[in-house]
């Protein structure tokens, strides 16, 4: 009996121009400016981050973009224990919804500098930024939020007004 | 059997490279151009099917992205194929006939400007023994070009007749890549490509999206004049291994325009994807059309080819004649994989 053939190696490799589409162009681009984009669907009202061109929900263009605050609530969250391959953030962190004044869907990114008992939904939060130099076309020029000294906000409020839309 | 009709069809400029706008961007408008012209309102179209390719797009689940350009709140019914959305059509028609839904919005999309489309083609071939010597989609289709000259009495001016006849067809249709005025001289003047294939004898590669809505019986009636009825749909595979295939029939489409019945009545227009000046001989052949035939007045996928979508556009522009009253029998095609692998025949007819 002859060795059975386990594997055979063909290599393989395809190289893309990816496009991130008009709208997510300037979302990028005002990160490098240090400014959050957003975007209003002109048919349910809503500002939508990070601007994409489109209204999931509606399906229909969203052309006027709406720039938001740094400083937003939390909603949702989960405590990360384990490393995430690829990420200067030291578990123990939070990875959250935020919803960023202004916006009315929820981004996602990570909470810091927080002692974990005091984690609760409905937490204000701010975005801490990198230095200034070192500020790409990417959503980690935000290293992560950091809590902001003030009132809770009603999470099932903010959602109903979403979820009402 | 339930009567389906197409009621509204939709797409995008066919362009060779679309810039910097992402699927969404260029799917979007499209979706929302044949929504309009259906009649129907986005919540009363209850089942959405799109084709596409992640390959294409360099991203895996890259089809749930798009549904972004499709609308999909409230929750929607949806499915995909990772075809041309001809097939995705043919999944809609089949969950019509099965009573699950009564309407259906199909959209098919591909920017392969992000990639090198060659390469990409390579990757549909049997991965142990084909892939890996690296022929591309045109050498294969040159391979088949070939072997009908040698098998058969065309010749490659027979190939240059088919280029000239679309490209000049492509001048009354808005959205094509190519189009213009060309002598059979001309075209034969011109070093080959891939022998014997010239540069006219492919189809271009295309950036684009092309959207389809259609109904069962009253709801088709209510909203269009004069629906394109769906009068046979069928679709047949050959082997993967090219070897075992004759390369210069094609027995697939025969048999599925055999099921689909083209010749149970006279047909004015036919609207065949065929990428190759010789795969649309090929395809006259198999589907027994007759001489009288107008073939490809939209100037076919050599006026434009967008990947998983050129195939439904053969059905749209098909339909669209019958419905604004050019026509009132057409048949529609389309073809996936290499050297027409697989093809899907559609009967279309006015009332």
């Amino acid at each position: 009996m002859s060795e059975p053939i386990t594997q055979i190696v063909t290599p393989t490799s395809l190289d893309y121009t990816f496009t991130a589409g008009g709208a997510t162009e300037r979302f990028l681009r005002g990160l490098k400016d240090g400014k959050i984009l957003g975007q209003r669907c002109p048919k349910c009202q809503l500002v939508i981050v990070p601007a994409r061109g489109a209204c999931a929900r509606c399906g229909v263009p969203t052309e006027d973009d709406v720039e938001l605050a740094d400083t937003g609530t939390m909603t949702t969250y989960t405590i990360v224990h384990i490393p995430v391959p690829g990420s200067d953030v030291k578990p123990p962190f939070v990875a959250a919804t935020i919803f960023l004044d202004g916006a009315d869907i929820g981004l996602f990114h990570l909470v810091h500098e927080v002692s974990l008992d005091k984690i609760r939904p409905g937490m204000r939060v701010k975005a801490s930024w990198k230095p200034q130099e070192d500020w790409g076309f990417s959503l980690t020029n935000i290293r992560y939020f950091v809590p902001l000294d003030e009132p809770d906000v009603d999470v099932t409020e903010l959602e109903r007004r979403i979820a009402h839309a | 059997m339930r009567d389906v009709a197409v009621i509204s069809f939709a797409q995008a400029k066919n362009v060779r490279d679309a810039g910097a706008v992402n699927e969404v961007e260029i799917i979007m408008p499209v979706v929302a151009e044949a929504i309009a012209q259906s009649g129907l309102a986005r919540s009363e179209i209850d089942f959405t099917c799109s084709g596409s390719s992640d390959y294409l797009q360099g991203a895996p689940f890259a089809f749930v992205m798009a549904l972004d350009g499709a609308g999909a709140w409230p929750p929607i019914s949806e499915s995909h194929v990772e075809m041309d959305a001809a097939w995705a059509l043919y999944e809609s028609w089949v969950k019509i006939q099965s009573g699950h839904a009564d309407s259906a919005l199909i959209y098919g999309f591909s920017k392969a400007s992000s990639g090198k489309l060659r390469e990409v083609l390579n990757l549909q071939l049997d991965p142990y023994c084909v892939a890996p010597l690296g022929i591309d989609s045109v050498s294969l289709a040159a391979l088949q070009a070939r072997a009908l000259l040698e098998k058969s009495a065309y010749s490659e001016k027979d190939f240059a007749e088919v280029a000239v006849r679309n490209r000049a067809n492509a001048k009354n249709n808005p959205k094509a890549q190519l189009a213009g005025d060309y002598s059979v001289d001309e075209i034969l003047a011109e070093p080959c490509l891939v022998s014997p294939l010239r540069k006219h004898d492919c189809a271009p590669i295309s950036d684009g999206a092309s959207v389809i809505v259609i109904a069962a019986g009253d709801i088709a009636r209510r909203v269009c004049k004069r629906p394109a009825w769906i009068r046979g749909i069928d679709h047949r595979i050959e082997p993967h291994s090219l070897g075992a295939r004759d390369l210069t029939v094609s027995a697939s489409t025969r048999l599925a325009a055999e099921k689909a019945g083209v010749n149970q009545g006279p047909i004015d227009i036919a609207e065949l994807h065929a990428p190759f000046t010789h795969q649309e001989l090929i395809l006259r052949d198999a589907l027994q059309l007759k001489d009288d035939v107008e073939i490809n007045p939209s100037g076919g996928a050599l006026a434009g080819n967008p990947m998983m979508t050129a195939g439904l556009s053969r059905i749209g522009e098909a339909a669209s004649r019958i419905i604004s009253g050019q026509a009132n029998r057409g048949v529609a095609h389309a073809t996936s994989g290499p050297c027409l692998q697989q093809n899907l025949v559609c009967v279309l007819e006015g009332e």
